[in-house]
């Protein structure tokens, strides 16, 4: 094979090298389970970048198509033995790409205006789904084309903004000061779920500060190489919250909650800003892991009402990968279904939403949503718990799409405030 | 790259794979083929032609026929994870990967068997039967990724072994795709008795490393999961004392479901990525685990501690419960992996001596250590005397490569003249050919040779693996990519 002058450094060599192709990873990985092509394995995406870094291959077509193909959900990072920190491998060469690669009008309106320009700010996110909601509200779907119907279906029925206040107190005397980032699509999507959020976190003895200044914690742009404009998010973030004199810090939104977490890696390299950052992160928990210390769930297993409906969890990819954040959660669900509780099979296989990945790769999406949609009818549960927006929005989709009208998709937090509330 | 001629494949033969298979189901571009130039054993790299996705036997069988007719090489692939270049495309040609035929077709309870296809996973098969108390015991460090037609080729083993066997014990039958494309059951079929009268040709196969044919369905046997298990780490100060107490707990008349022994190198690795609470000062971590019945386990434990400490153990531990001891074990199956903390490459070996051998294998891979400048930590199945020193090198620099493989030529030549084998449970590939000739006499290989003719006269399938005098990528040593 021809070589070619290597790109500009990209990768850093060490971490790279770290993967020494032992395959333990194969098998966690989404979509080399469905297409069984190892170039859509971590291994094989590792393989790929290092070639590319190398000059061994050519930014072209193929290459960029395995590189978008990955779901960024970092199944493999939580199974890898050699600690290889694949996420952040995928981050640098997706901002490779996002410079030296050129895509189609599509995927570059996707990107560059509906995924960075929309999606981070609740404002403009209500105003550009306005004409959507008209669309589904005047049942029009059947005019668009496949690719916006598609799109279109993930969106719920009707919009649920919710504005929280500023300041919500403890329920009884407060033994903590919580932060509470009411991310973006949470806000527009799902404002009832970021007040029952606040409200248990109230009767876990917080005290809630939600400030208003926030902004979009840049997970999206991340995922998607956009890495300057990710660290502008930190840094506004940061400023935002250090005022407040925070103990820690609270997300409901997995996804959120791991670019969250990895401010300190993410602002590494700037020097007025890596401490701050690193401060930051080592405050940031996700909801279900401040619940479970507030009142830690009794081990003991309560017999589940007869009556009752089977309870079954799924795991964001984001919760369980890199937050390695798999028991709390489950714990939770427990102590409430009692042995009404089903494991999912593949729980941790990701649902194919994967923040924007569902737009821009609506093909492999759909079968990993019917992947999941199959496991979840196999369990019998009628309410599927789980703890990320996109998630949300995925399944819900795909039962309606297979007819499961009767079972329900529904936000840890809102479930938990509603067997408990 | 070969002293062979390369395979040329004609565009009309990719048309026909395209069309067996769907021209999705092919891998061709050069970009794409480049992540199957390699296993786990990177030392030397070839790109095939082409790899085909087959979906079920039926394709399989078409895409064989084909590459019969034109006299196409055949490499059958499962996940890749072999350490010894068994599926490398020495000459190119053409790979059947099988990572789509994944699928556990039945699970017959009554008998105790699992009908599943070649590409399904290892490990999944525990997962789907754990729930009725049974489980596949074969268990190689790579069960969460490697596949059953894999662990069928190199008759795979585990820490599990010394109580357990591998996988030709617990493989009832499976059905296969003859070089020619004719497709075959061999052994005890799904609805069939377990015992097979003529030639134990199953037996044959297993361990063959794909050269005589593509596995493509599977009958595995399943085990009744104990009842009970004991699991201990001790800690020794050094590999001989550690080594003593295993030879001590199977002389005192018990077989542990696994003993396997960590030396510090390893164990700190270890220790760094899983946190598990190992000494980082120890000289040997031993796992043994105990299992079976639960009555009389507990004495038998207070018998194995008692041996552990009057060998010298500075501490017994016993896992407390079943999630400290499923802990210990990720700990122990991962530690290959665990490598890429300390090392960008490794070259692993896997040679066997008489359990009484131990000390002195150990004695003298650590003088090659620090003869050839290189790491060599050990992490290994003591219990039947199965090592695995992990040569420490980066391919980036020529003469460690060199000194890497002069090591692993050294500790296998030991482990043959102390009375033991080359090879345990990785298979020979292209990595151990040299050494065929040191433990087989010329009339032994020719034989073996024979057999394998018998099944492919052709010698297409899988190629120049194996046996002396097979073909090798003539640059194997240092090539310039770092792209590992």
């Amino acid at each position: 094979m021809n070589t070619i002058t290597p790109p500009p450094a990209f990768l850093d060599p060490a971490r790279a090298l770290a993967c020494i192709h032992c395959g333990l990873c194969l098998s966690s990985c989404p979509t080399y389970l469905e297409t069984g092509n190892e170039n859509d394995s971590p291994r094989g995406r590792i393989y790929l970048m290092r070639a590319l870094q190398d000059g061994r291959v050519a930014l072209g077509d193929t290459v960029a198509h395995h590189i978008d193909q990955c779901l960024g959900c970092r199944a493999c990072e939580a199974v890898c033995p050699s600690g290889v920190q694949y996420g952040e491998l995928l981050e640098h060469t997706r901002e490779h790409l996002e410079q030296h690669f050129s895509r189609s009008l599509w995927q570059r309106f996707l990107r560059r205006w509906v995924i960075e320009k929309v999606f981070p700010f609740p404002e403009r996110m209500e105003l550009a789904l306005l004409p959507a909601w008209l669309i589904k509200g005047w049942r029009l779907e059947g005019l668009l084309p496949q690719f916006a119907r598609e799109a279109l279906s993930l969106l719920p029925a009707a919009p649920a903004p919710g504005r929280l206040p500023e300041f919500c107190p403890a329920a009884e005397p407060a033994r903590a000061r919580v932060g509470f980032v009411s991310g973006c699509v949470m806000t527009v999507l799902f404002g009832p779920t970021n007040e029952a959020s606040v409200r248990l976190l109230n009767r876990a003895g917080c005290d809630v500060f939600t400030p208003v200044g926030q902004g979009c914690c840049g997970a999206l742009y991340a995922h998607s190489g956009q890495l300057e404009q990710a660290r502008a998010c930190a840094r506004h973030n940061i400023a935002v919250f250090e005022r407040l004199q925070l103990d820690t810090i609270v997300i409901n939104a997995a996804g959120c909650g791991s670019t969250l977490k990895e401010y300190g890696a993410l602002l590494r390299e700037d020097p007025e800003w890596a401490d701050r950052a690193r401060a930051f992160s080592s405050r940031v928990r996700d909801l279900t892991e401040v619940l479970v210390a507030a009142a830690p769930p009794s081990a003991s297993l309560r017999s589940g009402d007869p009556a009752g409906a089977r309870v079954t969890y799924h795991d964001a990819c984001h919760l369980a990968h890199p937050q390695r954040i798999t028991k709390p959660p489950r714990d939770l669900v427990r102590a409430r279904a009692g042995t009404n509780f089903v494991e999912l099979p593949e729980s941790d296989v990701c649902c194919g939403s994967a923040g924007s990945y569902n737009l821009t790769e609506p093909a492999m999406a759909a079968r990993l949503q019917r992947r999941k949609i199959e496991n979840i009818l196999k369990t019998g549960a009628k309410v599927v718990v789980t703890t990320n927006p996109g998630c949300l929005l995925q399944i819900r989709a795909g039962l309606r799409q297979a007819g499961a009208m009767d079972v329900e998709a529904v936000h840890i937090a809102d479930y938990l405030d509603r067997v408990s509330g | 790259m070969t002293t062979e001629s390369p395979t040329i494949l004609s565009a009309a033969v990719l048309d026909a794979l395209g069309e067996i298979v769907g021209r999705d189901n092919l891998v061709y571009g050069p970009e794409e083929l480049l992540v199957y130039e390699c296993d786990a054993y990177t030392i030397e790299k070839q790109l095939p032609n082409v790899v085909v996705l087959p979906r079920n036997t039926a394709e399989v069988a078409a895409v064989v026929r084909l590459c019969a007719e034109h006299s196409l090489p055949i490499i059958p692939r499962g996940a890749g994870t072999s350490l010894s270049g068994t599926v490398l495309a020495v000459t190119g040609g053409v790979m059947i990967a099988l990572t789509r035929m994944n699928r556990i077709l039945q699970i017959d309870y009554r008998n105790r068997r699992a009908l599943v296809e070649a590409g399904c996973v290892n490990a999944w098969i525990t997962q789907a039967v754990k729930a009725r108390g049974l489980f596949y015991a074969p268990d190689p460090s790579s069960q969460s990724a490697c596949t059953i037609g894999g662990n069928v080729a190199t008759n795979s083993g585990g820490p599990h072994t010394l109580k357990y066997g591998v996988t030709t014990n617990h493989v009832l039958g499976f059905e296969m795709v003859l070089p020619d494309g004719e497709v075959c059951w061999l052994g005890t079929r799904p609805e069939g008795g377990e015992d097979v009268a003529g030639f134990d040709l199953r037996g044959a196969f297993i361990g063959c490393e794909g050269m005589f044919g593509v596995v493509t369905r599977v009958l595995v046997g399943l085990s009744r999961a104990p009842q009970s298990f004991k699991t201990m780490m001790g800690v020794f100060e050094s590999v001989d004392e550690a080594s003593q107490a295993v030879s001590d707990i199977i002389a005192a008349g018990m077989v542990p479901g696994a003993m396997e022994m960590m030396d510090q190198l390893i164990t700190q690795a270890v220790e760094a990525a899983y946190h598990f609470g190992f000494p980082l000062d120890a000289g040997a971590v031993l796992i043994i685990e105990l299992d079976g019945l639960a009555a009389g386990l507990e004495r038998q434990a207070a018998r194995v501690i008692e041996i552990c400490r009057a060998n010298g153990a500075r501490e017994v531990r016993l896992a407390k419960t079943e999630a400290e001891r499923l802990e210990l074990w990720k700990c122990r199956k991962r530690a290959f992996g665990a490598i890429g903390r300390l090392s960008p490459n490794f070259l692993t070996q896997d040679g066997v001596v008489p359990r009484s051998k131990l000390p002195e294998i150990m004695r003298f891979i650590r003088a090659c250590s620090e003869r050839q400048g290189l790491r060599i930590p050990n992490v290994f199945h003591a219990g039947d005397g199965n090592i695995h020193p992990l040569i420490l090198y980066d391919e980036r620099d020529p003469e460690q490569v060199r000194r890497a493989l002069a090591a692993g030529h050294e500790i296998l030549a030991k482990c043959v003249e102390l009375g033991g084998s080359v090879s345990g449970e990785h298979g020979i590939g292209v990595e151990k050919i040299d050494f065929m000739a040191i433990q087989f006499t010329a009339a032994d290989l020719a034989a073996m040779q024979m057999l394998r003719r018998v099944f492919d006269p052709g010698q297409r399938c899988n190629p120049h693996k194996m046996f002396p005098g097979s073909k090798r990528c003539s640059d194997f040593a240092p090539k310039k990519q770092a792209a590992a």
